[in-house]
């Protein structure tokens, strides 16, 4: 993946149209099966890059060129709904901060249905994967049919990071995985990381803990 | 003579009416409405009903059609419920009688045109002959519909689903479906119509028939048609399919018949029941033969 | 990918129009009535595609046309202008008439005759309405409800229709034993439901779903809102989700367009829309979200 020029203002019309910068002029290079972290001081528009490169965010200005399995060599962009929703679906993924919480969607269901959806194995290997990565994020056996809802925030993280990680996505974008967990659970995380990295998948993220950032990642961009 | 001579002298006769009570003008726009009713079998024409000297509810649409077709050379037979010595009937054939000079007879296959309420006479009528059938309420899809614009759409845009609809909810909660007369049928694939108060014993002789149908509703001002050899199907469901009354181990007390649309009498004072062929003057001829 | 159906350029004008209803109506005048004339410009120039198995919501606030346009892609009421679409795999009912032989798409189905729009209509298209009185009929048993549009395609089994009946009771978690009672007997949350059961009975393509949630207590919400994502993944509907509750479009569709006074002010992939909105109106929106 490669980001060009990547700027991104945000026009807030209930202000009278104030114009707030969030990132300007942002150049990186990814190459495949590298893991990218991103650092800089607090506000200086990490988030939005991942966010950018995702597109929750519409970019400004500037191209996210990425290597898509299905479409090519595409610029995400100013790329279709459409074939942006299907790289979602198929090739990017992304983790955020915070478990995005479904109605009635028990923990094992919210691992399971990305693979069941994404992979197309029979629902028993689903579940035996699913469970397998429970098992090493260390979340108690019998919270795997309760809903999330209620869990804390480190379990809720644990469980967004499994959703994210069990269909094993091409590229994967990371925005501070770690913050809410405890040092045990963030080693736990880090494995999985290392091993998703060892099989291929390429890697954007955003550590808080500096330290960290540059045990799991190959190189860092620094943005001032 | 002329029959333009005769006509003029029977209209002397008749007290200044003309022929058939009905003027030119009212006998060519029922015409024209049974043409196009023909044309359309089983849609429902609209025409301008005329007053007659009969109340409306007691078969003047019937009696509208009949006198639009009928000419001095026709033999008449009219039965109410399938008897020729009704009150009703006796009076619609006096009427006609006198208005028309025609011929009466009780006998089915001895007729020309047979004005009928709420039956079909037992033995097959041929291409010669005309059925005339007084019709109380024309509209097939009222029991689903009280709207008029709403069931003209419907038949227009063979919307019908809710018909078919209301025959579903009877069979999950009666276990059958319950229309016993003005049971409705399909005509020729397309119109659903109903077939006016004949009982679902009758309701096969219409399909691929020898015989004209025609249908008139005189309160209610419809027109409407069989034409011979057209398909007439009961609503029905493949695993619920029409079956007609069942006079099993029944027969006509008078003259012996089981295969004939039964009456049943019940003797008020000694409760006992007996069955009559509804079909008098078949029951007649019948009985003549048997009594020999 | 190629979209199902396409729709250009829909529109629904009520009253008789003037040139200048369409420059004095929309989001900038805050209001979808002609000042000149006063016709009601429920909705103008809509164009947007619908891919198989996509949910693509539609949110907007009272009088942004959102429910027009389902009633005008839904077959009840006649478009002012505009076309619809269909691909031709959608499709094995009346290839003669829709279809060319040329082109991938059919004629203009806003063409077609009552007969046939509601043949379309009873083979393609499910709706779910808010109030479940416009969608069923509380006279009959719930089993009758579903098995109206079978009878309407042409069914004439009762005991087949019956399988099929208990077959999407069970799917939408009604008890089967109940399928012939009337759903006026119903809860709410249940009503709803036969609802789905109905719009699902014929294998539709499409299904719309006009506020349905609205007005349902929150357990009950989450239990239809379940189901329809349930059902959507098992047979890869295309859904219509109408809504002004942000957090429903949210859970169900991947991609929404924001309408106002008749108009799309904004249309894009859902999170996009919640979190980087760009229209005035859209900004306003999700600033108002609980």
């Amino acid at each position: 993946m490669t980001v060009e020029n990547l700027s991104k203002d945000f026009t807030l019309h209930m202000l009278g149209g104030t114009i707030i910068a969030a990132c300007r002029d942002i150049s990186f290079r990814v190459p495949k099966g590298n893991f990218l972290g991103l650092s800089g001081p607090s506000g200086v528009g990490k988030s939005t890059i991942l966010k950018c490169i995702y597109r929750t965010y519409l970019p400004g200005s500037g191209s996210v060129w990425y290597d898509s399995e299905e479409y090519g060599r595409v610029d995400l962009a100013t790329l279709a709904d459409r074939a942006v929703i299907d790289i979602r679906t198929r090739e990017m993924g992304y983790v955020s901060q915070f478990l995005k919480v479904i109605p009635r969607v028990s923990a094992l269901d919210v691992v399971m249905e990305p693979i069941l959806a994404r992979n197309g194995v029979s629902r028993d290997e689903a579940r035996q994967r699913a469970v397998g990565l429970l098992e090493r994020l260390r979340i108690p056996k019998h919270l795997f049919n309760a809903y999330p809802a209620t869990f804390s925030g480190g379990e809720q993280q644990r469980i967004n990071i499994a959703h994210a990680v069990s269909w094993k996505p091409q590229l994967l974008l990371l925005d501070e995985p770690t913050a809410s967990l405890d040092s045990a659970s963030v080693g736990l995380v880090l494995d999985i990381l290392r091993e998703l990295r060892n099989e291929g998948t390429t890697m954007v993220g955003i550590f808080h803990d500096q330290d960290l950032m540059a045990e799991v990642t190959d190189e860092i961009y620094t943005i001032s | 003579m002329l029959l333009n001579e005769w006509l003029d002298q029977e209209t002397q006769q008749a007290g200044g009416y003309p022929y058939g009570f009905m003027d030119d003008g009212a006998k060519k726009d029922i015409r024209r409405c049974l043409l196009k009713a023909v044309a359309i079998p089983g849609y429902q024409v609209p025409y301008g009903s005329r007053e007659m000297p009969i109340a409306r509810g007691w078969g003047t649409g019937g009696i509208q059609i009949t006198l639009s077709l009928i000419t001095p050379d026709d033999i008449l037979k009219v039965i109410d419920q399938g008897c020729d010595g009704s009150v009703n009937a006796v009076n619609i054939k006096k009427f006609i009688q006198e208005v028309a000079g025609v011929e009466i007879t009780n006998d089915t296959p001895a007729a020309t045109v047979i004005q009928t309420r709420h039956r079909i006479p037992e033995e097959p009528m041929s291409a010669a002959q005309i059925l005339v059938l007084q019709v109380p309420y024309p509209e097939a899809l009222r029991e689903v519909e009280a709207s008029e614009a709403e069931t003209r759409r419907m038949h227009a845009e063979a919307d019908y689903s809710r018909m078919w609809l209301h025959l579903y909810e009877d069979i999950v909660n009666y276990g059958e479906i319950t229309i016993s007369y003005r049971y409705p049928v399909t005509v020729n694939g397309r119109y659903i119509m109903d077939p006016s108060p004949i009982p679902r014993w009758d309701v096969p002789k219409l399909h691929m028939a020898d015989t004209l149908f025609l249908f008139g509703a005189g309160r209610e001002k419809r027109i409407y048609a069989i034409p011979p050899y057209t398909r007439v199907e009961p609503l029905e469901f493949e695993d619920h399919t029409f079956r007609v009354e069942d006079f099993s181990g029944k027969s006509c007390a008078r003259c012996g018949a089981a295969d004939t649309f039964l009456d049943e009498v019940i003797d008020n004072a000694g409760g006992g029941r007996s069955y009559f062929c509804s079909d008098s003057g078949y029951c007649d001829k019948r009985a003549a033969q048997w009594n020999h | 990918m190629e979209p199902l159906i396409r729709i250009r350029g829909l529109s629904k004008r009520f009253g008789n129009g003037c040139d200048g209803c369409i420059t004095a109506t929309g989001p900038e005048y805050e209001t979808n009535r002609c000042r000149h004339c006063g016709s009601v410009i429920a909705c103008n120039d809509v164009s947007f595609d619908l891919y198989k198995n996509e949910a693509l919501g539609i949110v907007g606030e009272s009088g942004s046309g959102k429910s027009t346009l389902v009633r005008l892609l839904h077959f009840e009421w006649d478009a002012t202008g505009g076309s619809v679409e269909l691909h031709a795999d959608a499709t094995q009912h009346l290839q003669q008439e829709l279809f060319d032989g040329v082109s991938v798409y059919s004629r203009n189905l806003l063409g077609l005759s009552p007969f046939q729009k509601r043949q379309v209509r009873n083979a393609l298209m499910g709706i779910v309405y808010q109030n479940p009185f416009l969608g069923l009929r509380m006279g009959v048993s719930s089993g009758g409800n579903i098995a109206e549009r079978l009878l309407g395609a042409g069914w004439r089994n009762i005991g087949k229709m019956r399988e099929r009946s208990a077959e999407l009771l069970e799917k939408t978690e009604i008890p089967v034993d109940r399928m012939d009672e009337p759903p006026k007997n119903f809860s709410g949350g249940m009503q709803q439901r036969v609802q789905i059961a109905k719009a699902l009975s014929n294998n539709p393509l499409i299904l719309f779903l006009d506020e349905v949630t609205t007005g349902l207590d929150l357990s009950v919400q989450a239990r239809v809102l379940d189901l329809i994502r349930t059902l959507q993944s098992e047979f890869k509907l295309s859904l219509l989700v109408v809504s002004h509750d942000l957090g429903v479009i949210n859970l169900l569709c991947q991609r929404t367009m924001v309408m106002k006074y008749g108009r799309v002010v904004e249309a894009g992939l859902t999170d996009q829309i919640l979190q980087d909105p760009q229209h005035r109106y859209t900004q306003l929106l999700v600033a108002s979200q609980l």
